[in-house]
């Protein structure tokens, strides 16, 4: 107990006085994070979309398989991507290992499963019967998938959210990939890590802080987008559909 | 306007729709009636293009709708149909009436003007910005019936459109049905396993039983001569059965059941095995010992009330003639009259209100 309290004064003052590795750690944090959830939901969401209106064979193993992925534990996907991207790997020639591009790479396919499978659940939670009232009302087969996603827009924000969540949260990746190298490659959590192997709880506990207000802020932006897809106000937090 | 031949629907093993053939004129409401799982929902999908009839063809204003996506799309899009449930979508009351007017690529300013007219002959004008999940089952269903009317369709199809409503909000769609009828000239094609309600709004009534159409007809027809006993069950008669034809002048005949003979018109000889439909309405009931008995009618049956039972305003009298007679009186006259179980009565029956038709092998479900 003797730690928590100077701990979280120490966190108070770091983060009052924007002190700036604390910043650029954090600043590291959202651009890897947030690129990764970008890439990946540039991927998932038409990829989701196509698994869901199209009936091919082995469909439902896809789905299953998907699902299996959401748990795939983030030290082995580090460890997959570094025997791939390091030197003597098939993709050592693209010198990604301990590089932020590389962490970007990695976090991608972290959240990528999860994504897809819950854009695919998402779009299966919208009636069937809209889907029929949009082609009876005489939309063509590519205007009934746009609605439907529009429709799906809250469900397929959570899927986002929890990519990104996944994402900022994860360490596997991060330490493996990108090695925690002092002002190059450290993030939150990596130096989260460190700084608590360390004995420096005051600086964990900043970072921790920090952490969860960069998740709060790109939520919060994420769900502002959603809403201006429709012109009405929409109740932000567990809207009507989702 | 539309003409289904040899249409056929298979889902896996199970024939949906057998062989149907159909034609349906521009211009009249026509109601598909039947009981639930007939196959109404299936043939009103197959008319929309919803679904692709597994034989057959179907016909639409002269056009083969078995062509390419784009073919049925721009068929499609000559008909508005409304659900049995109304699915709206997560937005305002406007754009759910806007969408077909999207679709089409209809200019904006143009599609708000419409937008506006439907809503207002659906009477709900003042909902525009409202968002349409909020709404009741009812203003959805006129939601559903504005979207459906907005881009002006030839045919509107209406799938049991006042199933899950209550009595107010199922007179308003059956009177908007009838306005869009009378105004735009719309051929209406709707379902229903309210045989009052096809008979209320339809010009012509096809029943519908086990994936056949089994009788086409005016409501006058489908009610006092059905063609055989599961279609007048479900239009409320239960046959009297048993009965033999022992003599026929002319189309005159008359028919013995048990001790029993009935005066009916009909052109079955001498000899054959008879059922006679006579709808309860039809029958009139006087008390035995009432001087009112010698009426005019042909037929006039002695017998005792087995069973009363309350029908609405009216009451559903089953009367013991040595077979059972039922009949439908209203609550009033039951009460003055002074029937009650075990009353002696006379129940009597017009010769021109039997419709006899052939005694049917009885069936497995029958």
């Amino acid at each position: 107990m003797d730690d928590i309290a100077p701990g979280v004064t120490q966190a108070v003052h770091l983060i009052v006085t924007l002190n700036p590795e604390v910043m650029e750690i954090a600043a590291l944090s959202l651009y890897i994070s947030l690129s990764a959830t970008i890439i990946a939901a540039l991927i998932s969401i038409p990829l989701g979309g196509f698994i869901h209106f199209h009936e091919f064979y082995g469909k439902r193993a896809l789905i299953v398989v998907i699902q299996t992925l959401y748990s795939v534990p983030t030290v082995v996907v580090g460890l997959l991507l570094y025997l791939l991207i390091s030197r003597s790997g098939p993709l050592g020639f693209l010198g990604l290992l301990f590089t932020p591009e590389g962490m970007i790479l990695g976090q991608t396919i972290l959240i990528m499963p999860i994504m897809m499978g819950l854009v695919i659940s998402a779009l299966s939670g919208v009636d069937k019967n809209i889907s029929d009232t949009l082609v009876a009302l005489g939309a063509t087969g590519f205007q009934k998938i746009i609605e439907i996603v529009k429709e799906a827009r809250y469900a397929i924000l959570s899927a986002v959210v929890l990519g990104f969540g996944r994402a900022i949260a994860e360490v596997g990746v991060a330490m493996m990939i990108g090695g925690n190298i002092r002002g190059f490659t450290r993030v939150l959590t990596t130096a989260i890590t460190l700084e608590t192997g360390m004995g420096a709880f005051g600086i964990s506990i900043a970072l921790g802080i920090i952490l969860m207000i960069v998740a709060l802020i790109v939520v919060v932006t994420l769900n502002l987008i959603t809403s201006g897809m429709s012109s009405e106000t929409q109740q932000i937090i567990g809207g009507p559909r989702g | 306007m539309i003409r289904i031949e040899k249409v056929t629907k298979k889902f896996g093993e199970t024939d949906t729709i057998k062989e149907t053939s159909i034609a349906i004129r521009a211009g009249e409401i026509f109601t598909f009636i039947g009981p639930s799982g007939s196959g109404k929902t299936t043939l009103i999908r197959l008319i929309d293009l919803l679904e692709w009839p597994t034989s057959g063809t179907i016909f639409f204003d002269g056009i083969d709708t078995a062509g390419s996506e784009q073919v049925r799309l721009a068929l499609r899009r000559r008909m508005g149909m409304v659900f049995q449930k109304p699915a709206v979508l997560n937005t305002t009351v406007a754009k759910n009436v806007a969408f077909g007017l999207r679709f089409r690529g209809v200019p904006e300013a143009e599609a708000q003007q419409k937008v506006h007219s439907a809503l207002e002959l659906v009477g709900l004008p003042d909902f525009t910005y409202r968002r349409a999940v909020t709404l009741s089952g009812g203003e959805m269903q006129r939601v559903a019936l504005a979207r459906a009317i907005v881009t002006e369709p030839e045919v509107l199809l209406l799938d049991e459109p006042t199933a899950n409503l209550d009595p107010v909000s199922s007179d308003l769609i059956e009177n908007l049905i009838l306005r869009i009828n009378k105004k735009f000239g719309t051929t209406v094609i709707m379902s229903t396993h309210d045989m009052i309600q096809g008979q209320r709004l339809a010009d012509r009534i096809g029943v519908i039983m086990n994936g056949s159409l089994v009788q086409t007809g005016t409501a006058g027809e489908i009610f006092y001569q059905p063609k055989g006993r599961d279609i007048a069950r479900f239009v409320g008669i239960d046959p009297v059965t048993g009965g033999v034809v022992t003599e026929n002048t002319g189309g005159h005949a008359l028919i013995r059941v048990g001790a029993n003979c009935f005066e009916a018109l009909t052109e079955m000889p001498k000899g054959a095995r008879a059922a006679l439909y006579i709808r309860p309405e039809e029958v009139t009931l006087t008390p035995a010992d009432s001087s009112q008995t010698k009426s005019s009618m042909r037929n006039r049956l002695y017998g005792r009330i087995k069973k009363i039972v309350p029908y609405g305003p009216f009451v559903r009298v089953s009367v013991d003639c040595g077979f059972i007679l039922p009949a439908l009186i209203t609550q009033r006259s039951c009460t003055e009259l002074g029937f009650s179980v075990g009353t002696d009565i006379v129940a009597g029956v017009k010769a021109t209100a039997i419709h006899v038709l052939p005694e049917e092998e009885k069936k497995a479900y029958g």
